[in-house]
């Protein structure tokens, strides 16, 4: 008794102390829960499942995983394809991000502003890139195409989206130009709320050129951005999947263009075979948290 | 010549000569020659999307294609017209659709994810970090299953079908939270313990202290989200034709073949516009402002 009464008391003293604060994230939590979390954990609870969203789930243990990890050689090729896209376009896209922020904050004023909308711009409309598709097309009319074949470089049209040596390097160019995104504009937002009086104690202090003021100056101070960031390029450069079915077809040549998402789409949105879509969510979500784990004990040695 | 004024003129200039001591002339030409290069690689394909928009179909099928145009047209945007007429839902509803869907959205974004980012940055108290990494987590979780038990608590709940289908999971996504939490980290402590020996409320901390000093951060939220509930097509969400927004019917016009490339390029364009000029009237506004103040930390 008398200990229920201590915890009862314990429970009222905490909701006195900081119940402002529960009160102001309440209006987002509740929400959250019901529309992000819940989903989250149904989906996690029909990855032990066979659902075909007609009849109700069976639970079928761990039969999924097993199946997907030592039985399905197409995951095997997406995983592959993915890891490489990602190893590739996480830290480039990571990088431009930053470098083309922080050489964008040097300039003045309105060459600022324009310089900001032209790199930003590939991310404002959410299907911008199917440019690409009229510049790569496969006929003479492709941009690409029918300039390569004027100069005599090549001498008939290339099929660039269903050839499966060019469909990884295209679709790694193509996420590269989309990727000066949320993180280009956080890092530029993070910039604008520098403390300038630090820059220039720093130019007084001997600060000699603009690498020693990244390094000394910029970095440490902006790390929350740059942790947000690596959070987002790590998440979005694994879930890449409408790129892919869009520019290069699903499924695309040989599985050339064949990522976790899209074999996530395949089994979920096509077969129906939503049980074992969820597993290549849980699975995709594991990785997505490794990678960032290791990338955050990275960030955090800096500075 | 009054003192003041002459120390201010100084400090002004002596400000402009620090911000150049460490800025060599050869970095400035590499930093204008790699942003020059790239930014021509960024542009390009819209560019192409914009000239596209006026060409004339015989200039779009031409052998080799130019960037340029030569005889600007408007017959894709009259073409639209055309098409649009023969919708049985008028265009105005298409776009109450989409301004009360981005509305609502957006500012339901940037104003229940900055409250409840505020408390989580700057405190610690009983399952602050609990509810800080859940949000990250769930930053990782593909959306696309999560489509389906979404889709049923929606229906258990009577929203399927309206404007809330599309606002409220966008408003129960943890980017804006995230991204806002990250800013306030650099809030200084003292100044918001400043505010509250003055006598503010947490609220009016929050309101006065936070936000202005996150102004960057929350301009940056509103531009994403804007984009983000602009380019939403309500999937399965809204059914009802009526209820559908811009996005939607515009997306329905793009995948019409080969013969509507010049109408494609003239909707592409038409949905970029709004967008660009959110980002523009919204970035000259934190450009502005921030020249001015900056959070010490």
């Amino acid at each position: 008794m008398a200990a229920e009464k201590a915890y009862k008391e314990s429970f009222a003293v905490i909701w006195r102390k900081h119940k402002y604060k529960y009160l102001m994230i309440a209006p987002f939590g509740i929400i959250f829960i019901v529309f992000t979390l819940l989903p989250v954990l149904v989906a996690i609870a029909l990855s032990f499942t066979t659902f075909n969203m007609v009849e109700p789930p069976e639970a079928v243990g761990l039969d999924n995983y097993i199946k997907l990890i030592v039985y399905d050689p197409v995951f095997l090729t997406a995983t592959k394809n993915t890891l490489f896209f990602a190893i590739v376009t996480g830290p480039v896209s990571y990088m431009m991000c930053f470098l083309f922020a922080w050489m964008v904050n040097d300039l003045p004023r309105i060459p600022r502003a324009i310089m900001t909308l032209v790199f930003y711009a590939p991310s404002i409309s959410g299907n911008a890139y199917l440019v690409w598709k009229l510049l790569l097309s496969s006929d003479s009319y492709g941009w690409v195409n029918a300039w390569l074949l004027k100069f005599g470089v090549i001498r008939e049209a290339v099929t660039w989206l269903v050839t499966k040596e060019y469909i990884m390097p295209i679709l790694i160019i193509v996420q590269l130009w989309l990727s000066l995104g949320v993180s280009f504009l956080t890092f530029i937002a993070g910039f604008q709320s520098l403390d300038k009086s630090l820059l220039e104690a720093g130019s007084v202090e001997g600060i000699k050129n603009r690498w020693q003021e990244l390094w000394y100056i910029i970095l440490p101070s902006m790390k929350p951005q740059l942790m947000f960031g690596a959070v987002m390029q790590i998440t979005s450069s694994l879930s890449v999947s409408q790129l892919s079915m869009d520019l290069v077809g699903f499924p695309s040549v040989n599985y050339a263009g064949h990522t976790i998402l899209t074999h996530l789409h395949d089994f979920g949105n096509v077969r129906y075979e939503l049980g074992y879509a969820c597993t290549i969510a849980v699975i995709l979500f594991f990785v997505m948290l490794f990678c960032n784990i290791l990338v955050q004990k990275l960030l955090r040695k800096l500075g | 010549m009054n003192m003041k004024i002459f120390a201010f003129i100084k400090n002004k200039y002596n400000r402009r000569k620090f911000r150049r001591r460490n800025r060599s002339i050869g970095g400035d030409a590499i930093l204008i020659v790699v942003l020059g290069f790239f930014g021509i690689f960024s542009l390009f394909p819209l560019l192409y999307t914009l000239t596209s928009a006026f060409k004339p179909f015989s200039e779009i099928f031409m052998y080799p294609p130019k960037l340029t145009v030569e005889n600007p047209t408007l017959d894709n945007f009259l073409d639209l017209g055309t098409i649009i007429e023969d919708f049985t839902v008028p265009m105005s509803r298409y776009i109450f659709n989409t301004l009360v869907i981005t509305g609502l959205g957006t500012f339901g974004t940037v104003l229940l994810g900055s409250l409840a980012a505020y408390p989580l940055a700057k405190f610690e108290f009983p399952g602050s970090k609990v509810m800080s990494n859940i949000i990250v987590y769930a930053l990782m979780f593909s959306t696309s299953v999560t489509a389906i038990p979404n889709y049923l608590i929606m229906s258990s709940l009577h929203i399927v079908d309206t404007y809330w289908a599309v606002i409220l999971p966008a408003v129960g996504g943890t980017l804006g939270l995230y991204l806002m939490k990250n800013f306030m980290v650099q809030v200084p402590d003292d100044m918001i313990e400043a505010a509250k020996i003055d006598g503010s409320s947490e609220i009016g901390i929050f309101f006065k202290v936070v936000m202005p000093l996150c102004k960057p951060a929350w301009i940056t939220l509103i531009i994403l989200s804007f984009q983000q509930m602009w380019g939403t097509t309500g999937g399965v969400f809204i059914y009802s034709e009526e209820l559908k927004p811009l996005s939607y019917v515009l997306s329905q016009l793009v995948s019409g073949g080969i013969s509507r490339t010049g109408v494609a390029s003239a909707v592409s364009l038409l949905m970029l516009i709004v967008p660009i000029g959110v980002f523009v009237f919204s970035q000259s506004n934190v450009i502005e402002t921030m020249a001015t103040s900056g959070i010490k930390g």
